[in-house]
């Protein structure tokens, strides 16, 4: 209920025909028109999915090849810690920290920016669930490979990955649903000229609260709860929560 | 011939050092240059002194310290502490005897309900937040529905209240998973014996569910505090920037006032709370 | 003392248990002996209080026992699992019973000490469930039993979850303990092994049903069900109609000896069941016959019954287990290979011809189930 409720009414008074954002005068789907006619959402919208899909294919990745580095050819706790923690870190601290960097490194903040520091958190997810999957998985599988003469690279391509498939395809979907929803990191280090969803989002509620927000959101509500009704049938709950597994 | 045997275990064993150096030098070398690198940045500019146009002057100070005991700021710190506090205790409370139902389910509805907890979780939290805007405001619906009894308009917007409600709503789920996990491990046996042995239901549950479930409770208050503390968007939509939480001061001194280096301070002292946190929480774990 | 009387317990469509009546007397050791899901696991939970019947009652020294709440029944339950508290020291786990009952500090103290003593674990006071053996755990649950002096401990497969040798040794400890406390002990097991060398009593439960309550002794010699004659030990069964006096008219095999039970009549479709080591084997040569006498058909008695009489067949495999050995014989007619238990080793080798005899109170025909 209290979980629900606020979002209901979110999306209900998207439909309303009244200027207010607050009182339901009428059923249209006016606002829907009117966001497509917007510039600066759907340059948002198109912005969020140039970090998403750039991020989620680094975290992807990386965060695959450092799951199967840690798990297999490391012992080391430290490097363990190292690679969980830009998920476990404040947001904040994350934003900041790599506005510092990329002011001193003189970089102008864009588009790429945004996507390296996404691609940071989502890594750390990536490999989180990716290591859930290959603790599951049969090591002496990858060594009778290693045994039957094939090198390390083709063991892994052939023997290792196709395993870790289910694994690597949750993670990715994880890290591309993070990445459409993140806000803080977003708004800390993409500049002044691109914005994405949510930082539009933001920064319309900032000037006043209008029924054209609530239609917005509705239509983001649709898309998450589609991402992840998708991810749910393939993985378990228990993986796609791995903060909850620490 | 006779050094073949030999060999192979050294091309082995290079192998396997060629193959742990393949897979984790890109994802490392990654997290070298954007996660430690910033974080040490972070941790140098707290004794630099501002640039006059933002950035950095490297000369040593410790003014950004003497500020940070500023009793202006120290007031915000224990103001975010109190509020942070306060939203993770009542998602305690609250969420303690949800995780319980829960777990106490049919396996079906077990899974049903977790997903029904943790979907919201996947929607925007920009736009969860700014739902309750839509209800609190004075226009907003509940004022209008006490206003057809009579009651109101109240101010439910833009006070602390509005501020722990939204932290509550938005990381409510982190608490009720890790609880959800600690009872559901729990033995059903272990209550068993305990009412065996003698013990009344409240007994049992003071002695036995609570003491074995405690780790997954402070689990669960951490995953809520951490973003709590350090967050802005929630003080600043539902507080309506009247009261200052560390996150709103972090985030003005980096992007408004361009004080870089106390704003390393001040991001430096809430990592300080939540270090003390974790080992707290790692000192409690390891004792249960 | 413990009675149980019409309990009947449903779960959806299957009947866990139905109509259990028994009657438990003071300081016996009792055991419900059945397969896995068999109804007995249930039958102690009810007793403990954690399931409510469907029908039936349950009175302890003539009290319900129905009525109360878990918590307040003079009852106290071992669990399969042990249950320890894993956040308690063995001293702590041992308390917990008495500090319900809000004794005195001194009393608890003391009793513990005493308890610990009784089963060897003084040293380990101090100790957390996850520091000791199973052994050491299954002796801390036991005192966390029996230190309420409860008037009834009842015991999940006390011994399951042990490994061979730790179970041997347990097995005395728990009788011994059982003479010193003088409490009334109910055990649940699946191990008829168990069941024999621990308990007074014994019931064999199959699918929800008391098939049979007896000593162990008169369970092993006079099973009077098909089910118990297999469950309990090895058993051969051969079908017919029970005979005119001692015997079994089969098909195949002509009549076999063996005592009817009391409510078998002439005529009744019937099985006969005759123990491994009660039947004599005689190998079937050329010229001359050697006899290899087993236990329970002794000397110059088996080879007189053995000789032409007896069943012929193919010795199969023979097993050699130290003390005894296995002869499987293929008898032709016979679904299952017989099975002849002989003391020490034999000498009769696969492929060997024999002829299979026993006496006719070594054997009992039982009435065919229902």
């Amino acid at each position: 209920m209290f979980l629900y409720a606020p979002i209901v009414v979110l999306v209900v008074m998207s439909f309303n025909s009244g200027r207010s954002a607050y009182t339901f005068e009428g059923f249209s789907l006016e606002w829907y028109g009117e966001l497509a006619g917007d510039e600066r959402v759907m340059g948002g919208l198109v912005n969020t999915l140039i970090v998403a899909g750039g991020s989620t294919v680094i975290a992807t990745v990386l965060g695959t090849m450092l799951a199967v580095g840690l798990a297999r050819h490391s012992r080391s706790k430290v490097l363990d810690a190292l690679a969980f923690m830009p998920a476990v870190l404040p947001d904040l601290v994350l934003a900041i920290g790599l506005l510092l960097f990329y002011g001193l490194i003189q970089l102008t903040l864009g588009l790429y920016s945004a996507v390296l520091a996404h691609a940071l958190f989502s890594m750390a997810f990536v490999a989180a669930v990716v290591r859930t999957r290959l603790s599951g998985a049969d090591s002496s599988l990858e060594e009778a490979s290693r045994d039957l003469g094939a090198g390390p690279v083709t063991t892994f391509m052939r023997i290792t990955l196709p395993q870790l498939a289910p694994g690597v395809i949750a993670g990715a979907l994880l890290a591309f649903t993070l990445s459409l929803d993140e806000f803080v990191i977003a708004y800390f280090t993409i500049g002044n000229t691109e914005q994405t969803l949510p930082i539009v989002i933001y920064s319309m509620i900032r000037f006043g609260v209008t029924p054209k927000i609530n239609a917005l959101a509705a239509i983001l509500l649709l898309v998450s709860f589609t991402a992840v009704i998708a991810g749910q049938r393939l993985t378990k709950i228990g993986e796609r929560v791995p903060r909850a597994q620490d | 011939m006779k050094d073949k045997p030999e060999s192979r275990p050294v091309s082995l064993s290079r192998g396997r050092r060629l193959g742990a150096f393949v897979f984790l030098a890109p994802g490392l070398a990654y997290l070298a240059v954007l996660l430690l690198v910033p974080l040490g940045l972070v941790l140098s500019y707290t004794v630099f002194q501002r640039g006059r146009f933002g950035g950095v002057v490297y000369e040593f100070t410790t003014e950004n310290f003497t500020r940070l005991f500023d009793s202006l700021y120290l007031r915000v710190l224990l103001d975010s502490l109190q509020i942070a506090g306060l939203a993770t205790l009542i998602a305690l409370l609250l969420g303690y005897p949800t995780a319980y139902l829960i777990a106490q389910l049919p396996r079906k509805w077990k899974t049903i309900a977790l997903v029904a907890i943790v979907l919201p979780f996947w929607t925007n939290f920009i736009i969860r937040v700014y739902a309750w805007i839509i209800l609190l405001s004075p226009e907003g619906l509940i004022n209008g529905w006490l206003q057809a009894f009579g009651f109101g308009p109240y101010e439910l917007l833009y006070n602390r209240g509005a501020i722990v409600l939204g932290l509550l709503y938005s990381y409510l789920p982190l608490m009720v998973l890790p609880l959800y996990a600690a009872i559901e491990k729990l033995d059903p046996q272990l209550r068993e014996a305990s009412a065996n042995l003698g013990a009344s239901a409240f007994t049992t549950f003071r002695k036995v569910t609570l003491p074995l479930t405690l780790p997954g409770a402070i689990t669960g208050s951490l995953f809520v505090f951490v973003p709590s503390f350090g967050n802005f968007v929630i003080p600043e939509m539902l507080g309506g920037g009247k009261s200052n939480m560390v996150g709103n001061l972090i985030r003005s001194e980096f992007l408004s006032a361009r004080d870089w280096p106390f704003g390393s301070t001040l991001a430096l002292a809430l990592i300080a709370v939540l270090l003390v946190l974790l080992v707290l929480q790692a000192w409690v774990t390891r004792r249960a | 003392m413990l009675k149980i009387d019409g309990i009947t317990r449903r779960f959806g469509d299957v009947t866990a248990l139905d109509d259990v009546t028994l009657e438990i007397e003071q300081g016996e050791f009792f055991a419900l002996l059945g397969p896995s899901g068999c109804g007995k696991t249930t039958l102690l939970r009810i007793i403990a209080g954690f399931e409510t019947p469907d029908a039936g009652t349950v009175t302890l020294d003539g009290e319900d026992l129905l009525s109360r709440q878990p918590n307040r029944r003079p009852i106290s339950l071992m669990f399969q699992s042990y249950a320890l508290f894993p956040h308690m020291t063995v001293a702590k786990n041992v308390a917990y019973g008495l500090e319900q009952e809000k004794l005195p500090r001194a009393e608890i103290k003391q009793r513990v000490g005493e308890v610990l003593e009784t089963v060897g674990l003084s040293e380990l006071a101090g100790r957390k469930p996850h520091q000791l053996s199973g052994g050491q755990r299954q002796r801390v649950a036991l005192a966390r039993s029996i230190v309420k002096r409860p008037r009834l401990l009842l015991l999940d497969e006390p011994l399951s979850a042990l490994d061979k040798k730790v179970r041997a040794d347990m097995q005395l400890e728990l009788k011994r303990l059982q003479n010193e406390v003088g409490i009334t002990f109910v055990v649940v097991t699946h191990d008829q092994e168990e069941a024999m060398s621990l308990a007074d009593r014994i019931a064999v439960f199959d699918r929800g049903r008391v098939c049979q309550v007896d000593e162990p002794v008169a369970l092993y010699d006079r099973p009077r069900s098909r089910f118990v004659a297999d469950f309990v030990g090895a058993n051969n069964l051969f079908e017919g109609t029970a005979g005119a006096k001692d015997e079994l008219e089969t098909e195949d095999f002509g009549v076999l000896p063996g005592t009817p039970a009391e409510d078998v009549k002439q005529g009744d479709k019937a099985l006969l069941a005759v123990r491994p080591e009660k039947i004599g084997l005689s190998q079937v040569s050329e010229d001359s016959e050697t006899t290899e006498a087993a236990e329970g058909a002794e000397g110059t008695e088996s080879s007189e019954v053995t000789g032409e009489t007896g069943l012929k067949g193919t010795v199969v495999d023979v097993s050699f287990y130290g003390g005894v050995s296995h002869i499987s014989v293929d008898v032709p007619g016979q679904p299952r290979h017989v099975l002849v238990a002989v003391q020490g080793a034999s000498e009769v080798k696969p492929g060997a011809e024999v002829r299979l005899a026993w006496q006719a109170e070594e054997a009992v025909i039982i009435p065919v189930d229902q």
